[in-house]
């Protein structure tokens, strides 16, 4: 590993100052991926801005009932928060079916956003990575590529997005805070990561020196049922193959609001808009529900070794969203 | 990690050139070594960390303490779980230098200065509970720190979501091994392993086997 320097950052402000000063710089927050990456040559900073010790650790119910979570707060932390449980339990139920408890009581949840793809490629110096090195090929287009992506990849990426929380962001509508340059802005959690495109080594739109502040979770989607399912190679401590997201208010028999993303699938948490559109207004009926979220994979080109990615993740789908009816209706 | 971190040097008082890990903004190259006090099974050392070395490595080569082991060091395994201001964490992905004021609990410590055993390692013990013991220590600091997360009602992936916030969750043998998934172990001890967590979350409780236990 490279020798770098250290900083402990106060504030937001002298964070983003610290970062600017050295052009090799890299926030770091519980280091469980970043840390990981540095050990294997992925990464190597000249300076880290450690920004896990900022006043960021709080879960706060901002005046409208919304709820913001700040940046440095732990994952085990975020997922074990009553308003977060009752509230959001599809939020709460993607945390715990991530990583381990040793993980996630180091992981932060902005750290958990920026985490990096776990291709087994982009993280072997020896091969070629479009994502690692830009223009030297993508080492799993035609070698190992069970895990990857079935939606919206590109000829140069065909990489998957790892976290489990991203996509309970995703279908919740919450918004990812950001500080920089000018000031703060706000990002939707679903716009916030890419597909790959041509330039598979930007994961999400956060511009250089941008910190992750907090995430938002919104009133529309609070108190409304959810909740998160995975399928993976074992039954703990093991990434997604596919995963499913989903918010579901129904009302008379008929679904009023609908939200739904899948992990696992593609370049970034899969929003299914097609799906929500297909589902809003029509019957709470595992039917409608299998319609919809074949409309949605329909889109699916699998690669040569995983296309049972698609029937995999339709029966996901389709039983979260008819448990949440059934439950809804009880 | 490789050889290039034995540089690091350990041991010695704070002060000694190491950078201040503060103050930020262009200047002189940074410092690559920062003083870093870590309150270790409760005696404080303050030492010239490397930035690059880890938790693990310092516990191991600079302070003597070897019970917590290096499987992965790549947070995959547990085997180098230890607990930091209370909490369990992987020490092979912890850089020293971020925990700077931190109280670590390694395995050496775990049962605080007596003759007596913790009640996970007399039940370690009483249960067979490893057999080459290289997780063990991971396995034993791993149950600690899940044991103190469900009784501040820490749900896990098996809990039953309509369960009160809040209120301790009880251990029963779902429970720990979802929550101990993060420690493997090649001699496959797992039943074992489990059945020792069993017996120490139940004395824990109220002092009788069965507190915790449903
Ligand atoms: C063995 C193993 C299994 C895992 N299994 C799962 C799993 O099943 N599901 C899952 O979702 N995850 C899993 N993870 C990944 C884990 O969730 C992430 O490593 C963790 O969430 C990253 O958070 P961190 O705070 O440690 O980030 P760090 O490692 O500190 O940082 C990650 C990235 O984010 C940047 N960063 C950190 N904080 C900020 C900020 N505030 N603003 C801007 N940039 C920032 C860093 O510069 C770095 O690029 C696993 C990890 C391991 C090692
Ligand atoms: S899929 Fe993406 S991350 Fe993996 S080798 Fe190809 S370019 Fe790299
Ligand atoms: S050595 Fe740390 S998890 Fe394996
Ligand atoms: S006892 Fe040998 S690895 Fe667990």
């Amino acid at each position: 590993m490279r020798s770098f320097g250290y900083v402990r950052a106060t504030s937001v402000e002298e964070a983003a100052r610290a970062f600017a000063a050295r052009p090799g710089a890299r926030y770091l927050g519980g280091g469980t991926n970043l840390v990981d990456l540095m050990k294997l040559g992925v990464e190597r900073p000249d300076v880290l801005v450690d920004v896990s010790r900022l006043p960021l650790d709080r879960v706060e119910e901002l005046p409208d009932g919304s709820l913001r979570v700040g940046a440095t707060v732990r994952n085990s932390d975020l997922a074990a928060h009553p308003l977060v449980r009752d509230r959001y339990p599809a939020l709460s139920q993607a945390l715990l079916a991530g990583a381990s408890g040793q993980l996630r009581n180091a992981a932060t949840t902005g750290g958990n956003l920026l985490q990096r793809t776990r291709c087994p490629y982009f993280q072997d110096l020896s091969k070629p990575c479009n994502k690692r090195e830009p223009g030297t090929g993508c080492g799993a287009r035609e070698g190992v590529h069970r895990d990857h992506a079935v939606l919206g990849w590109s000829e140069q990426c065909i990489a998957t997005h790892p976290s489990d929380m991203a996509v309970a962001l995703a279908a919740l509508d919450a918004r990812v805070e950001l500080y920089g340059d000018e000031g703060g802005r706000e990002v939707p959690a679903a716009e916030f990561h890419r597909l790959p495109g041509d330039h598979p080594e930007r994961d999400t739109v956060i511009r250089p020196g941008e910190l992750i502040t907090g995430v938002v979770l919104p009133t529309a989607t609070g108190r409304v049922p959810s909740a998160y399912r995975k399928a993976r190679d074992r039954a703990s401590y093991a990434f997604a193959l596919a995963s499913v997201a989903a918010v579901l208010r129904v009302s008379d028999g008929a679904v009023a609001q609908a939200g739904l993303a899948f992990g696992g699938l593609a370049h970034r948490p899969w929003r299914a808009a097609r799906a929500e559109e297909a589902l809003v207004g029509g019957p709470a009926t595992a039917q409608a529900f299998e319609r919809a979220v074949d409309a949605e994979l329909a889109a699916a080109r699998p690669l040569r070794d995983n296309a049972y990615k698609v029937p995999l993740a339709r029966a996901l789908a389709v039983d979260v969203l008819t448990r949440l009816a059934r439950a809804g209706a009880a | 990690m490789g050889s290039d971190m034995h540089d690091s040097t350990s041991g010695g008082p704070s002060g000694g050139g190491g950078g201040a890990p503060r103050g930020a903004g262009a200047g002189p190259p940074p410092e690559h070594r920062s003083a870093t006090t870590l309150r270790v099974n409760g005696k404080p050392h303050t030492l010239l960390v490397d930035h690059r070395r880890v938790l693990l490595d310092v516990l191991r080569e600079d302070l003597d303490l070897t019970g917590s082991k290096k499987g992965c060091d790549h947070g995959q395994c547990g085997a180098c779980t230890v607990l930091v201001d209370g909490r369990r964490m992987n020490s092979c992905l912890l850089l020293a230098v971020s925990l700077d004021g931190s109280e670590i609990t390694t395995i050496e410590g775990l049962a605080g200065d007596g003759e007596e055993l913790h009640p996970l390692q007399r039940a370690f013990l009483d249960r067979d509970a490893f057999q080459c013991g290289y997780c063990t220590p991971g396995q034993i600091c791993s149950a600690a720190g899940a044991m103190s997360e469900a009784a501040a009602g820490h749900p896990s992936h098996v809990t039953d979501p309509a369960l009160p916030s809040g209120r301790p969750v009880p251990l029963d043998r779902a429970e720990i091994r979802e929550r101990l998934s993060g420690n493997l172990c090649r001699c496959g001890a797992y039943p074992r392993i489990v059945e020792a967590v069993r017996d120490a979350a139940g004395q824990d409780a109220a002092g009788r086997t069965e507190g915790v236990i449903r």
